[in-house]
């Protein structure tokens, strides 16, 4: 967990331009993931958790354009390790396992096309090597499954097709965009264990989005906290959950449920994230924070914590005075 | 998929019993044939000898199974107007109509899919608003004009193509030109928003992210799963060609297809030609459907064959 991250972002901006106007989805974020590492981005939905991390892959939908910042893999530019470091040494699994695969090919074809791509394999080699993959993220009947259409497979199953297609790259990293989120209960848990698993096996580092706390408890290194396009709070997670100091992950959670609070009433945060597209100056949680003071109108500088950096004016101050944490 | 397709054939056959009930039903009890096939001038003698020679006395329902045996002996009777069997006539136009069809939705389909293909890379875009622009010009020029256009430029403006008939492949230039433009436009504009809405669908972004190269993912992934919608588009296309929409093209060109025999045979009353057309055409479109339907098996994997 220590030494040269692979990935690390610096100052990321990314926009929409729109016929309404141009639409700030990503403001001046960095991060850092180090192999072997876990690093947990959470928040609600639309804070630039997804936009974030398409920036990285290179895959932003259109209109979005990059403006600023850095995006560094192992310490240099894209540009300079040339093609094949994103979907090769950058893999990733998205949300809704059951659109994500090709509904005309079967799920062999669909990982043997990854495996020659990448490795020069013959097709008996590649459909071995398939099969292996299947096998490893715990499917039953391997060689069987690789002649199945997605439309003959759970969302579940589908997940560790998904997973292994990662992994036919061999990867450094695993970009996982909510990886659960359509999932079952029981299925999420066994997804997510599958995936720390690899991590442990393989040294793997994982980027994993999520709106969830209980999973970035589960699962996470470090994490950071999103909203409404800037990250607000880092930190390692046990440090983070014992002592949040931004008001905004101290709402977060209070809302989640955990093993100990699961009683306890659950609070959302009211109101909703502001728009985009006309951001408040300032701090832009300060339209939803209670402790919301006259400095909130100007844009918090990040100040350091005990294990990462929290963009607050108040912050370490108790915000949700109902539950003290 | 032999019990398919036993069970499409008969359909099929089924269709073509129905289409030819009704042109019987149409011809014998609707108009009169006899009236149809002579000349106003006859006396009533004439009228009767005529239609005792053909069975036209009998009673309709002996008619028909002498009708429905005489087809089942693929015998379609003579053509009153070539004074030949009018499946002879038919056979001889066949091929020519097929020659045309063939040349004009080929060129349509083989330029649709990479124009529609470029204009759905960047939607908005110069090259999607040029595309789109001239579909939709295609679509709203009448054919008969756009024929007589073709003529004015390359044939007498730059005497470059042969203007009527047929003999050299010169000869089918423009006739397929003319015919291609209306179904090159409908399918590019089809390409274009199929493309569209599947290059939008998640699984061409994982596509993508496994790193695999972009044209790959554009042709191997984006356009196989929006050619079930073109291959409907494309067989729609070519029944309404062998339904006769080939005419006002022949009928500029001198081309000498079905479509112009059809007309002929309409105006000059030849009921044995007629019949003989649309049974011709009828067994075709079956045939086409047919065969869209196990392409379409081929291509989607969830396409059960019911
Ligand atoms: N294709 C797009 N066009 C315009 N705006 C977009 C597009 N995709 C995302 N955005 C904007 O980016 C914001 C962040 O989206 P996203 O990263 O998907 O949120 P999430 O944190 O839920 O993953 C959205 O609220 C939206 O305003
Ligand atoms: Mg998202």
């Amino acid at each position: 967990m220590t030494g040269e991250p692979l990935l690390s972002v610096a100052d990321l901006r990314v926009v929409f331009p729109t016929r309404a106007g141009i639409v700030r989805a990503v403001n001046d974020v960095s991060l850092a993931v180090s192999p072997g590492e876990t690093l947990g981005i959470v928040g609600e939905s639309g804070s630039g958790k997804s936009v974030t991390a398409q920036a990285v892959l290179g895959l932003l939908p259109l209109p979005g354009r990059v403006v600023g910042g850095e995006i560094l893999w192992r310490g240099k530019p894209f540009q300079a390790h040339g093609a094949g470091v994103r979907g090769k040494e950058i893999a990733c699994i998205f949300q809704d396992p059951m659109q994500s695969l090709n509904p005309l090919m079967t799920i062999g074809a669909q990982l043997v096309e990854t495996l020659r791509h990448h490795a020069r394999l013959g097709r008996r080699a590649a459909r071995d090597r398939a099969a292996e993959l299947l096998a490893e993220v715990a499917l039953s009947a391997p060689a069987r499954r690789l002649d199945q259409y997605p439309h003959e497979l759970s969302g579940g199953i589908l997940q560790r097709v998904m997973l292994a297609m990662a992994l036919a790259c061999e990867p450094r990293l695993i970009i996982a965009d909510e990886p659960t989120t359509a999932l079952d209960v029981t299925i999420q848990a066994e997804i997510l264990a599958l995936l720390s698993r690899l991590q442990r096996e393989r040294g793997l580092a994982i980027l994993l989005i999520t709106h969830d706390l209980g999973i970035v408890a589960g699962l996470c290194h470090r994490v950071a906290v999103m909203y409404a396009g800037r990250i607000v709070e880092t930190g390692e997670v046990d440090a983070l959950f014992a002592r949040p100091a931004h008001p905004y992950t101290q709402g977060l959670l209070r809302a989640t449920p955990t093993l100990e609070a699961q009683s306890e009433r659950l609070v959302s945060i009211p109101g909703a994230p502001p728009a985009l597209l006309v951001p408040p100056a300032g701090c832009p949680f300060r339209t939803r924070c209670p402790i919301a003071a006259r400095p909130c109108e100007t844009l918090p500088d990040p100040a350091r914590t005990e294990t990462g950096m929290v963009v607050c004016w108040r912050a370490g101050e108790a915000a949700w005075a109902d539950i003290p944490r | 998929m032999a019990a398919f397709l036993l069970r499409r054939l008969i359909q099929g056959g089924l269709v073509v019993l129905g289409v030819t009930f009704t042109v019987f039903v149409v011809t014998r009890i609707f108009g009169n044939p006899v009236d149809l096939m002579l000349p106003l001038s006859a006396s009533p003698e004439q009228r009767a000898a005529f239609a005792s020679e053909l069975g036209l006395d009998r009673p309709l329902p002996v008619q028909f199974v002498q009708f429905a045996g005489e087809l089942l002996r693929f015998d379609f009777g003579e053509s009153t107007w070539q004074r030949r069997p009018a499946m002879e006539v038919v056979l001889e136009r066949l091929p020519n109509s097929l020659l045309l069809i063939g040349a004009g939705l080929g060129l349509a389909i083989v330029l649709s899919l990479p124009a529609g293909i470029l204009a759905a890379q960047r939607p908005g875009g110069i090259l999607d608003r040029i595309v789109t622009g001239l579909s939709l010009v295609g679509l709203s020029m009448p054919q008969f004009w756009v024929g007589l256009l073709l003529i004015v430029l390359f044939a007498v403006t730059i005497p470059l193509l042969p203007t009527s008939g047929m003999g050299s492949p010169a000869h089918l230039v423009l006739p397929a030109v003319t015919l291609a433009l209306v179904p090159f436009a409908r399918l590019t504009l089809l390409v274009r928003s199929q493309m569209m809405e599947e290059l939008n669908k998640p699984y061409i972004r994982t596509a993508l992210a496994r790193g695999l190269p972009h044209r790959r993912v554009l042709v191997g992934h984006a356009l196989r799963n929006a050619l079930i919608p073109f291959l409907t588009l494309a067989g729609w296309e070519l029944v309404l060609a062998l339904a006769g929409y080939t005419v006002v093209v022949e009928t500029v060109f001198a081309w000498p297809g079905m479509g112009l025999v059809a007309i002929q045979a309409l105006q000059r009353g030849d009921l044995f030609l007629v019949q003989a057309i649309v049974y011709v055409v009828a067994v075709l479109i079956v045939l086409v459907n047919i065969l869209l339907d196990l392409v379409f098996k081929l291509v989607d994997p969830r396409i059960g064959l019911g």
